[in-house]
């Protein structure tokens, strides 16, 4: 599963990046943010209307906005939905 | 002398409250400038010791890393290892950190550390982490970092003093000693030690930023979202139009009041003229904008203060990806609705080339704060001031029509430009939303007054020459009956040449005459034309009449219309140009942008003005 398929709201680890898909001066941005490997992330919201474009995610104590493409690179493993 | 004054930067992740840090360490004894060479600003400002020695602080662009992804992130690096021409090396470094971001910030933290150079970290917004339920201790990461570390609250002034006293003892201790070397490590290791410092710094740590997630869930809501936005926007709008009436009013009055005065008190001769026509009015018609422009740049430093922008320009990414640019495009184009000048700066954060030249190229359509004196103007003279509906006046929606009017020929250009000039890779949009914090009056009021500074020098000085050429120019040679002024002046002759290629879109020659000047600045347009209608009237009640009312006896409609098209887009304003010339490195884009903006603004007006005589307003 990639991370532009988790549902809004859910957490889940980063398992793997496809980097080479990617500009890489955004690569270098996404590892700047800690976006890469291991990083446990929470899709927090999607974009206006019914566009799934951006997506804000939550990671640490700290809010992203990306777009989803570069959501697509990303291979991630759910993680059990923390009780609300 | 200050060669020998000791230099401390502040350097930091973007977000850190670096900028607020700043502000509540120097005040307002704050140079801003550029970096020889670069387009990227220098901030710099006198800090002083508990001893009340002065040091050099400057504020540096926030980076994520030594590793430079930006032009930001380059002046970052050079001036830390010394590499910046014009800057000394900085004796003491101030590493600012978000205390509810550590995890993060702490890995670019590590990274300067390992410079080796005099350090003491600012723990800043300890107060936002607190109202988060994160209870840190800077002792513990005092000593895991192996150096000082401050706990402060920049925008309450919390923790100055003894970050100042840290400062001064570095200075003292690094006097002493020579600089230690650090053992170097990796980049994944630096982001392992920096999640294992962060836990170890945390006392406590309860739910998650609540605040900030409830203000989001609402803010960043797919439906609430959008509409909330756009109804701040309109609010911004009707603000500018409606809250500063009563302060430009007043300032108005104080402008004729003072001509009448000079009018009866100084003998009839030139020189009254000079003064009153020249001088008071031409100054006076461009000063009286102030209000409108400080409302403005409120609401624009507001939603920057309050980390809004941020969120805006995610609900915007979408429709910008639709012409080719992202949500990060957003920030300098609204900012470009205060002055197409900070805006086109702005565009430094886009890290995409082609994305960055298309903002730069479409910065001008958004209508600047400089525009609002001439549709002001025109508006308050040509349309009726009725109420469409409760608490939305007729003017205030054709104000707003024109700022909708230029973003829609921006997006247009956008589109085009995507496709031809400016092809590439659609940009992706990758932004940290920093955390919603309430903005201080004192920051507030220290940017305020930053642009109104900027905006009144260039009424005393640029405009005030301008106007003061632009009546002589009116006013010599001398015409043998008083009537006949404008036509026999050197400005007539050269407006009559002019006139020929304007007037196939309904524009007459006065308008030439206020078009010349307005090339330095388009609020000259205003005092121009009150300048030449106060030449042209020969008796001192027709002079003192209001431009509005000159404008109304002298323009139709449709001529009036075409004015307001051609100000939407034509370039008109030399520090835009000079802005982009520097930003883009070369006269190529700047020559193109005042071609294709002159090009739309004819087309435009000529439009208008064609349709308005068809529709019988002629």
């Amino acid at each position: 599963m990639t991370l532009d398929q988790l549902p809004t709201g859910a957490s889940a680890r980063i398992v793997s990046v496809a980097w080479d898909t990617l500009v890489p001066e955004e690569g270098q941005r996404l590892c700047a943010l800690g976006i890469e490997e291991g990083a446990e992330v929470r899709l927090a919201y999607r974009g206006v209307f019914l566009a799934r474009d951006p997506i804000a995610i939550e990671i640490g104590r700290m809010t992203v906005a990306l777009r989803r493409v570069h959501a697509c690179a990303m291979t991630v493993e759910p993680q059990m939905a923390p009780v609300a | 002398m200050t060669r020998q004054a000791m230099v401390a930067a502040l350097v930091g992740n973007p977000n850190a409250g670096k900028s607020a840090l700043f502000n509540a360490l120097t005040g307002a004894r704050q140079k801003i400038a550029n970096y020889p060479g670069v387009t990227v600003e220098r901030k710099s400002g006198r800090m002083l010791l508990p001893t009340g020695e002065p040091v050099e602080l400057v504020d540096l662009p926030g980076s994520y890393s030594l590793h430079p992804s930006s032009p930001d992130e380059e002046v970052t690096r050079d001036v830390l290892m010394g590499r910046m021409a014009g800057q000394a090396t900085p004796d003491v470094l101030v590493i600012v950190l978000d205390a509810s971001n550590l995890e993060q910030h702490l890995v670019f933290a590590q990274e300067l550390i390992e410079l080796g150079r005099p350090v003491v970290v600012a723990l800043n917004m300890v107060d936002l982490a607190e109202r988060d339920g994160l209870v840190l201790d800077p002792a513990a990461l005092a000593s895991a970092l192996g150096v000082p570390v401050i706990p402060t609250v920049a925008v309450r002034r919390r923790g100055l003093a003894e970050l100042t006293a840290a400062v001064a003892a570095l200075r003292d201790r690094a006097e002493e000693a020579p600089p230690v070397h650090r053992p170097h490590v990796t980049a994944p290791e630096r982001r392992m030690l920096a999640r294992q410092i962060a836990r170890g710094a945390i006392l406590s740590e309860t739910a998650q930023h609540r605040i900030h997630a409830q203000l989001d869930r609402v803010l960043l809501h797919p439906w609430l979202g959008p509409p909330v936005l756009v109804a701040l926007l309109f609010l911004v709008f009707q603000a500018v139009f409606s809250w500063a009436k009563p302060l430009q009013d007043g300032l108005d009055g104080a402008f004729s009041g003072l001509g009448d005065l000079a009018r009866s008190e100084l003998p009839v001769s030139l020189l009254r003229d000079f003064l009153t026509d020249g001088v008071i009015a031409g100054v006076g018609a461009v000063v009286v904008f102030l209000p409108q422009i400080l409302i403005l740049f409120f609401f624009i430093l507001t939603m920057e203060a309050t980390g809004y922008m941020a969120r805006a320009a995610f609900l915007m990414d979408r429709a910008m990806a639709g012409v080719g640019l992202s949500g990060r495009s957003f920030i300098p184009l609204l900012s470009s609705f205060a002055c197409a000048v900070p805006g086109i700066m702005a565009t430094r954060s886009i890290a995409d080339p082609k994305d960055r030249l298309t903002t730069i190229l479409i910065a001008p359509l958004m209508t600047c704060s400089a525009r609002l004196p001439v549709y002001t103007v025109i508006i308050a003279a040509f349309v009726p001031d009725r109420q469409v509906l409760p608490g939305v006046g007729q003017q205030g929606l054709v104000l707003l029509g024109l700022y909708v009017f230029g973003v829609l020929g921006a997006m247009g250009a956008a589109l085009l430009l995507r496709r031809t000039v400016t092809k590439g890779q659609a940009s992706g949009f990758i932004m940290e939303m920093p955390k919603y914090q309430l903005p201080t009056v004192k920051d507030l009021a220290l940017g305020l007054w930053q642009r109104a500074y900027v905006f009144l020098r260039r009424a005393g000085t640029m405009i005030f020459a301008v106007t003061v050429v632009l009546w002589l120019l009116l006013n010599f040679p001398r015409a043998a009956d008083p009537q006949d002024q404008v036509n026999a002046s050197v400005a007539g002759h050269i407006a009559n040449g002019l006139a020929v290629v304007i007037e196939p879109i309904g524009f007459n020659r006065d308008i030439a005459l206020a078009l010349i000047p307005a090339m330095a600045a388009r609020e000259v347009a205003v005092s121009a034309l009150a300048t030449t209608y106060a030449v042209g009237e020969s008796d001192d009640a027709a002079q003192g009449r209001a431009l509005g009312a000159q404008l109304k006896s002298h323009w139709s409609l449709a001529t009036a219309l075409a004015f307001l098209a051609w100000f939407v887009f034509a370039p008109q304003c030399m520090s835009t140009i000079a802005v982009t010339r520097r930003e883009t490195n070369g006269w190529a884009w700047p020559a193109f942008m005042l071609a294709y903006l002159f090009g739309l603004a004819y087309v435009a007006a000529g439009i208008t003005y064609w349709l308005a005589v068809a529709a019988g307003l002629g």
